[in-house]
């Protein structure tokens, strides 16, 4: 009985945290369930969200990615710089974002699985390489003056729905299909669990491990878009510290850091976690020094939660 | 002194009961333990044996009952407090620190120092003694990732003993170990005895049973069977209240005559591991490859998989040359490896049992676009676990809470649905009970009825003769001599394999 009741919290743990973080802040805060509010949460979520799926493929996979906010930052400038009104149609810049991110990615990848080197020194190399990019390729100053059309992703409704939760939601979707339904998503798994193993099951680790990292890329790359037509304006000093966020997320979701298991069901509630409490200490005017010290806490609080078998 | 001494109990563990979420790993059992006994712990594969010593080695806690060491209860916290009692234990799973030296190894956790300040000097030399006095010719200073599994074993069979502790419990022990350092293991545990030591030791090797121990008891699904002196008791005795039944013979009668050749090996060579090996399989032949640890038996069998490929030679499958230089390709022509270690190569411990053995043959339950067909997938997966008596009670479980010899059967089970052409096995029945072993036998027997030709390495002599219809032996990387059926003699292959 007491064994049940444990295996309960211990598989469900996180979600009891957010829900209880939530009851929480509506009581503290009359104004945190209004409609607009719960919206503008899903959107600031948005983009660490989508950045944290890429990074749950990694994590299980036994890697960390550390070059995502520069890789971001990298897809943004670039992207950007192919919006301005007039020149090219929309798809470009999204094409051109896209693929700078998953170029990113998968020199990591290749670098990670064929030469076997620490994904934490690759992608730290990287890190520095895309934001030194982006800034050689801008000068250093942000591009600006971008078409309505490229604009309209970050700043548009549907159905009084932020496009940028939509393209999330999305990215959730297809991202938890692909671990939970495909034998790619198995062969991710077992990679990241036990590599000898998977390659005496016939699994070719190099590819997975490459692929992972391409969408880890391909995903910060998509972020990268989103961030920049939100803001309108292709900065190659954003996203910093992003990649910090998007770790957290997945950690918090249950993850391991030593791979081989984990969800992006996980990672979300990871994500919206660290999200509504963003949110949540704003509406309670709480000091933006204080915040980090409460981010902190919250995020080793929830991990203890889940670690404790 | 002369023990056993039947007079001085120095543990008995009164009613213990352990459930884990969904089963009960033990139920009411009771067990006693007198100075310089050894007693041999069996049953089946599930029944509770690992889990009961877990107790008293402080890594479970248990739900009911008592302990009482040398007279006084105790509660046993943790693996330390354990420690201090005086109980070591040597664990089923080889853990060790494979990138610390032999030495680091035996004293992790109690290094020799001088005011805090770690003495090398010392340790390596409290080591040599000790590995000195269980006559093991291992460097202290090596690295543990160096040594054989069968050294590392041996290693930490030292470090257990090394510990001066009045109760060793061995989990175990012989199964990743050659005979011949089997031999030594007992020579280690004589000399203990006549020290005062107890052991409890767990095998599935009825023969060692009653070689070493003085009583022996029986574990079925969680419940104390019996305790009987090892004088007054005999095989089938044993086997009958294990299983529960009467004991099955444990060789199939082999039947089949062995067809066209369906593998070919020539003059195969891979650095130093081994060199210039020939031989030939046969459609619904079994053949073995016997010899020590390091004879290269493991490395062939892995280079044939293509993992890593042999340097020189030429391998054909079913008449034509191919090219096996990853396990993919091996696959591809229709071979199929269990390997020796499950642990490190043959299972991912953290997912579920339907996960690993789906893992090689996933391909067959998805759709063109990769998406898993996942109710075939299930239905393949328990009609698969159940014709090898899988004991679990769901499919969802992590493989890491099986039982050793439940853990074995999910690598076998995950190549036998591949359906292979050539089954390649590295020691399959290791830390299988006898039971299952039987049913292993059977199903060796069944699938080279249907043509699948199997090449076999294994420490264990009887299984080799019982099994294979030749067998090849190997001595330091080359094949020493060939034996058809009718040449199968115990000693003559001893040997063959013997340096
Ligand atoms: N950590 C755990 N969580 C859940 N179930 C467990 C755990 N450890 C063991 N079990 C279950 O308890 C039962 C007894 O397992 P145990 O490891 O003691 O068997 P055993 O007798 O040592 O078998 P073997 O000969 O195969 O090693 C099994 O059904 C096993 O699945
Ligand atoms: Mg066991």
């Amino acid at each position: 009985m007491r064994n049940q009741a444990f295996q309960f919290l211990s598989r469900y743990g996180i979600l009891i945290a957010f829900m209880m973080l939530i009851i929480v802040m509506s009581v503290l805060s009359p104004a945190f369930l209004k409609f607009t509010n719960v919206m503008n949460i899903l959107r600031q979520t948005s983009i660490n969200g989508i950045v944290a799926v890429g990074m749950t493929f990694v994590i299980i996979l036994a890697g960390i990615d550390l070059s995502v906010g520069s890789v971001l930052a990298l897809a943004a400038v670039v992207a950007a710089s192919f919006a301005h009104p007039g020149e090219y149609p929309v798809f470009v810049p999204i094409l051109a974002g896209l693929f700078t991110g998953s170029l990113c990615g998968f020199i990591n990848g290749l670098i990670i699985a064929k030469r076997r080197i620490a994904p934490f020194i690759v992608t730290l190399g990287m890190m520095t390489i895309a934001r030194g990019a982006a800034l050689v390729y801008t000068n250093g100053r942000p591009v600006i003056e971008l078409s309505d059309s490229y604009n309209k992703i970050g700043g548009k409704y549907v159905l009084s729905i932020p496009i940028p939760v939509i393209i999330f939601i999305i990215v959730v979707f297809i991202g938890s299909f692909l671990l939970s339904k495909t034998v790619f998503g198995r062969h991710v798994y077992a990679t990241g669990g036990n590599k000898t193993a998977a390659e005496l099951s016939g699994i070719i680790t190099s590819r997975v491990i490459i692929l992972g990292y391409s969408i880890a890329g391909f995903l910060a790359g998509l972020a990268g878009i989103v961030l920049s037509s939100r803001v309108m304006s292709g900065s190659p000093s954003t996203g910093q510290g992003y990649e910090l966020d998007a770790i957290a997320a997945v950690v918090i979701g249950g993850t391991r850091l030593t791979g081989g298991v984990g969800t992006i069901f996980g990672t979300i509630i990871g994500a919206l976690i660290i999200g509504v409490m963003n949110n949540g200490l704003d509406l309670l005017n709480v000091s933006s020094y204080l915040q980090q010290i409460v981010k902190g806490l919250i995020i080793l609080l929830a991990v203890m939660i889940d670690r404790k078998k | 002194m002369n023990y056993p001494d039947y007079n001085s109990c120095i543990l008995e563990m009164q009613g213990i009961n352990k459930s884990f979420p969904g089963v009960t790993a033990l139920d009411n059992v009771w067990l006693k333990l007198y100075r310089g006994e050894i007693q041999a712990l069996i049953g089946e594969n599930g029944a509770g044996k690992s889990t009961l010593m877990n107790i008293l080695a402080g890594i479970f806690r248990y739900d009911k009952g008592h302990i009482i060491l040398k007279g006084k209860p105790v509660e046993i916290k943790n693996e330390f407090h354990a420690q201090q009692l005086g109980i070591a234990m040597v664990h089923q799973e080889l853990n060790n620190f494979p990138d610390m030296t032999v030495a680091e190894n035996i004293f992790a956790g109690r290094e020799p120092s001088n005011w805090g300040i770690l003495s090398r000097y010392k340790m390596n030399d409290l080591v040599q003694k000790i590995l000195n006095d269980f006559h093991l010719d291992i460097d202290p200073k090596r690295l543990m990732r160096k040594l054989s599994i069968s050294e590392m074993q041996l290693v930490e069979i030292a470090k257990a003993a090394s510990c001066n502790a009045d109760i060793l419990i061995m989990d175990e022990p012989t199964s990743a170990i050659s005979m011949r350092d089997a031999e030594f293991l007992f020579k280690i545990l004589n000399s203990l005895k006549e020290r005062g030591v107890s052991v409890i030791y767990i095998s599935h090797k009825m023969d060692e049973v009653f070689r070493i121990s003085d009583s022996i008891t029986i574990l079925r699904d969680g419940k104390l069977i019996s305790t009987s002196r090892a004088s007054e008791t005999n095989y089938d005795e044993l086997i009958k209240k294990m299983v529960g039944r009467e004991p099955k013979e444990l060789f199939p009668l082999r039947s089949v005559v062995p067809g066209v050749t369906v593998l070919n090996i020539n003059h195969l060579s891979r650095g130093k591991a081994f060199k210039d090996i020939s031989l030939y399989l046969r459609k619904g032949e079994v053949l073995g490859l016997a010899g020590l640890v390091g004879s290269g038996r493991t490395e062939i069998v892995e280079s044939i998989f293509g993992f890593p490929p042999a340097e020189q030679g030429i391998i054909e499958v079913m008449g034509k040359q191919v090219e096996i230089t990853s396990p993919r390709k091996a696959i591809g022509n229709g071979i199929a490896l269990v390997p020796e270690d499950r642990k490190l190569s043959g299972l991912h411990l953290l997912a579920s049992v339907l996960f690993n053995i789906t893992l090689p043959t996933l391909q067959a339950f998805a759709r063109k676009s990769g998406i898993i067909k996942q109710r075939k997938e299930k239905s393949s997966a328990v009609q698969i676990s159940q014709q090898l008596n899988v004991r679990t009670n769901n499919l969802k479980q992590a493989v890491e809470n099986l039982s050793g010899g439940n853990q074995q059967k999910i690598v076998i089970a995950k190549w036998l649905l591949a359906q292979p052409r050539i089954l390649l096995l590295d020691e399959p029945t290791r830390g299988i009970d006898i039971g299952a072993k039987s049913e292993i036998y059977q199903l060796m027997n069944k699938l080279t009825e249907k043509g699948i030709s199997i090449l076999m390495v294994s420490s264990e002599m009887n299984e080799l003769m019982g099994m294979c219809d030749r067998i090849i032996a190997l001595r330091s990387g080359q094949i020493s001599k060939e034996f058809n059926h009718s040449e199968f003699d115990q000693e003559k292959i001893l040997a063959a394999i013997m340096p």
